[in-house]
């Protein structure tokens, strides 16, 4: 059994408007999801902005009320208040944010930051805390003197840092990471990563690693998810989504990535015109009357793609005659 | 920290320099003398020269603001003209009155006024919300002295549950019975002081905790898991109560003002009613040192303000 299965997660805002304020429609933030997440894995969920990326991340968490669907943790539907509650579910299941200024009290030490989700699960004594706070900012690669700091008094890095240590204090089984290296510069992203990967290797951690970087995903992930307007596009390992894709947009995704190899500049250009005026081609075929993406076709026991029905149907038969 | 406060109260000495000669000038300014009509309708206009000239009246303004200087730093602020009585005495035997009756209604309007900012801002845009926000905005626009006359209407005169007029009953004469006579004057002026002056508390209050309830540390510490209670009380409580608690300073100074009113309608013998029979009688001892009085409190609320703010908010302080 998974770690976390999503089953068709739906989350809509409504949009309100006229005199009295009532309901008048809907924007479909997450319109029908479903992937698992196994335990020790990281999982990435890759798309532009908007797509929904986040929001699922916060669904997951517990901080945005589900439409419709469900998500299990250990077999528990957790979308449902009394069962996170019950389980202590928030013990388990901690997040990393973007913004790691603004998502940090400005008002609160950083010892009591750290220290405050063990004070909601566990009941250490004073000295046990400290221990404990301390213990977390060495595994992060903070000094002691950090407790008596407030949050501003840090660089980027740190805070982002400080983010990690404050997710890891209960010992969570999953970590969501919600672009938690989008607002640092590159070399202190890497920092920031490889703490991760240590502190996954350490403690067995999941993660679920929501991110628009391509490359930073590959770094990370095992398996990944492209989300586009909502809906997920394209599912399964590394190796199918940068070697294999099949949908346009991962495509497009994968062509904008930035090369270093100058040589080759005028060919990396032409590839990547090739792959827009495809996309802008096709566009019709791979989203349906709504613009929205079509439901995911399994091309390999890994590999899933949101393909059209009649490329879909063309792809099985191509596979059932090579079976033959 | 000390810094901080260091710095802070020795700028005021120069804001009382000028406060002082400001209000001793202003209060030169105004037409008229102590004398004519005070002493007797037909008294004869050499006399009441005479008399300005032995009080210093008609000394330049320089010499008299120096003299008059001169005796504040020996703890004297003159004879008041009207009462013949040392001006020091006058004052003190009223300002625990004022100063009770401001600090009563202060901590009436707080009690009240906290937990309505915070419960409507908790419940933005639905009932208690509505309610809440028609009550502020009805006792904003009404006059303070309206709702001051009113209120003796119907609770003095009317219901008869308190009294109307006066700081305490003549026959309480000692230990708890004057005690309680005084609370008992104060407890009506204080409560309509608290009731009607709760808008700008309840609205700041209110939208802070709007603006923190959405705020991404608010995300973060729901995301760790800390019961909703608990977020309020120790992320979007704390954090929203920073500008209250800047203004605290402010509304000290603005009771006292209001105390003017108050002390008027109620003829509560105050500092606020002394001020206001001084200048109808042109007492300038008596007006200059309670304006000079006023000013200083007022500095003394802003001081109290800064050094609440820096309390509050780490990220202002001197290191």
């Amino acid at each position: 059994m998974s770690l976390v299965e999503i089953k068709n997660l739906k989350v809509h805002y409504p949009i309100r408007s006229g005199f009295w304020n009532r309901i008048t429609d809907e924007v479909p933030a997450v319109d029908g999801i479903s992937f698992n997440i196994e335990a020790g894995e990281t999982y990435g969920l890759v798309g532009e902005s908007g797509s929904g990326k986040s929001t699922t991340g916060k669904s997951v968490v517990g901080l945005e009320k589900v439409t419709s669907g469900q998500i299990l943790y250990n077999g528990h539907d957790i979308t449902r208040r009394n069962n996170r509650r019950k389980l202590d579910y928030n013990h388990d299941v901690q997040m990393i944010f973007q913004d790691s200024l603004s998502s940090l009290n400005p008002r609160k030490r950083i010892e009591d930051i750290i220290a405050e989700p063990l004070r909601n699960f566990e009941h250490l004594s004073k000295q046990d805390e400290k221990l404990r706070v301390l213990q977390l900012l060495d595994i992060v690669g903070l000094d002691a003197d950090a407790l008596y700091k407030y949050p501003h008094q840090f660089s980027g890095g740190q805070r982002q840092r400080i983010g990690v240590a404050r997710a890891v204090a209960t010992n969570p089984k999953l970590i969501i990471a919600d672009e938690p290296v989008s607002a640092l510069d590159l070399s202190v992203q890497a920092q920031v990563l490889n703490f991760m990967k240590k502190i996954q290797r350490d403690f067995g951690i999941s993660y679920l690693f929501i991110s628009h970087d391509l490359g930073v995903v590959r770094h990370m992930c095992t398996n990944l998810a492209i989300m586009n307007r909502g809906r997920l596009v394209e599912i399964g390992t590394c190796d199918d989504i940068y070697n294999h894709p099949l949908h346009i947009y991962t495509k497009r995704l994968l062509a904008a990535i930035p090369r270093t190899d100058v040589s080759q500049r005028a060919a990396h250009r032409a590839s990547r015109l090739a792959v827009e005026e495809i996309y802008r081609e096709q566009q019709d075929k791979y989203y349906d009357d709504n613009g929205r993406a079509y439901p995911l076709v399994a091309v390999s026991p890994t590999h899933q793609v949101a393909l059209p029905p009649d490329i879909a149907q063309q792809l099985a038969h191509q596979e059932s005659e090579a079976d033959v | 920290m000390w810094k901080t406060i260091l710095r802070r109260v020795l700028i005021m000495i120069p804001e009382v320099i000028i406060l002082s000669i400001l209000v001793f000038l202003l209060a030169k300014a105004m037409p008229g003398d102590p004398f004519t009509g005070s002493i007797n309708p037909k008294a004869d206009p050499a006399q009441i020269h005479h008399l300005m000239k032995i009080n210093g009246l008609y000394d330049p303004w320089y010499q008299q603001y120096w003299n008059w200087v001169v005796h504040l730093f020996h703890g004297n602020l003159g004879n008041s003209y009207q009462y013949q009585e040392p001006v020091t005495r006058l004052i003190s035997s009223r300002a625990a009155n004022t100063l009770w009756l401001a600090l009563l209604t202060m901590v009436l309007t707080y009690a009240l006024a906290l937990p309505m900012g915070v419960f409507a801002g908790r419940h933005e845009g639905k009932l208690p919300d509505t309610v809440i926000r028609v009550y502020t905005y009805v006792t904003y626009c009404i006059p303070f002295f309206v709702i001051l006359v009113i209120g003796i209407w119907i609770f003095g005169y009317v219901l008869g549950w308190f009294p109307t007029t006066g700081s305490i009953s003549a026959d309480a004469t000692s230990g708890f019975k004057s005690i309680w006579s005084r609370a008992y004057h104060i407890l009506l002026p204080a409560i309509l002081g608290a009731l009607f002056s709760t808008v700008n508390i309840v609205q700041y209050l209110r939208s802070e905790v709007i603006d923190a309830k959405r705020s991404d540390y608010v995300r973060t510490a729901r995301s760790k898991g800390v019961p909703n209670k608990d977020v309020y009380r120790h992320h979007i409580f704390r954090n929203s109560l920073l500008p209250i608690a800047a203004f605290a300073g402010y509304s000290i100074t603005g009771l006292l003002n209001g105390s003017i009113f108050t002390e008027t309608v109620f003829s509560y013998p105050g500092m606020g009613l002394l001020f206001v029979n001084s200048i109808s009688y042109r007492d300038y001892t008596v007006i200059t040192a309670l304006v000079l009085i006023y000013g200083i409190l007022n500095l003394l609320g802003t001081l109290l303000s800064d050094i609440i703010l820096s309390i509050v908010d780490p990220r202002i302080r001197i290191e």
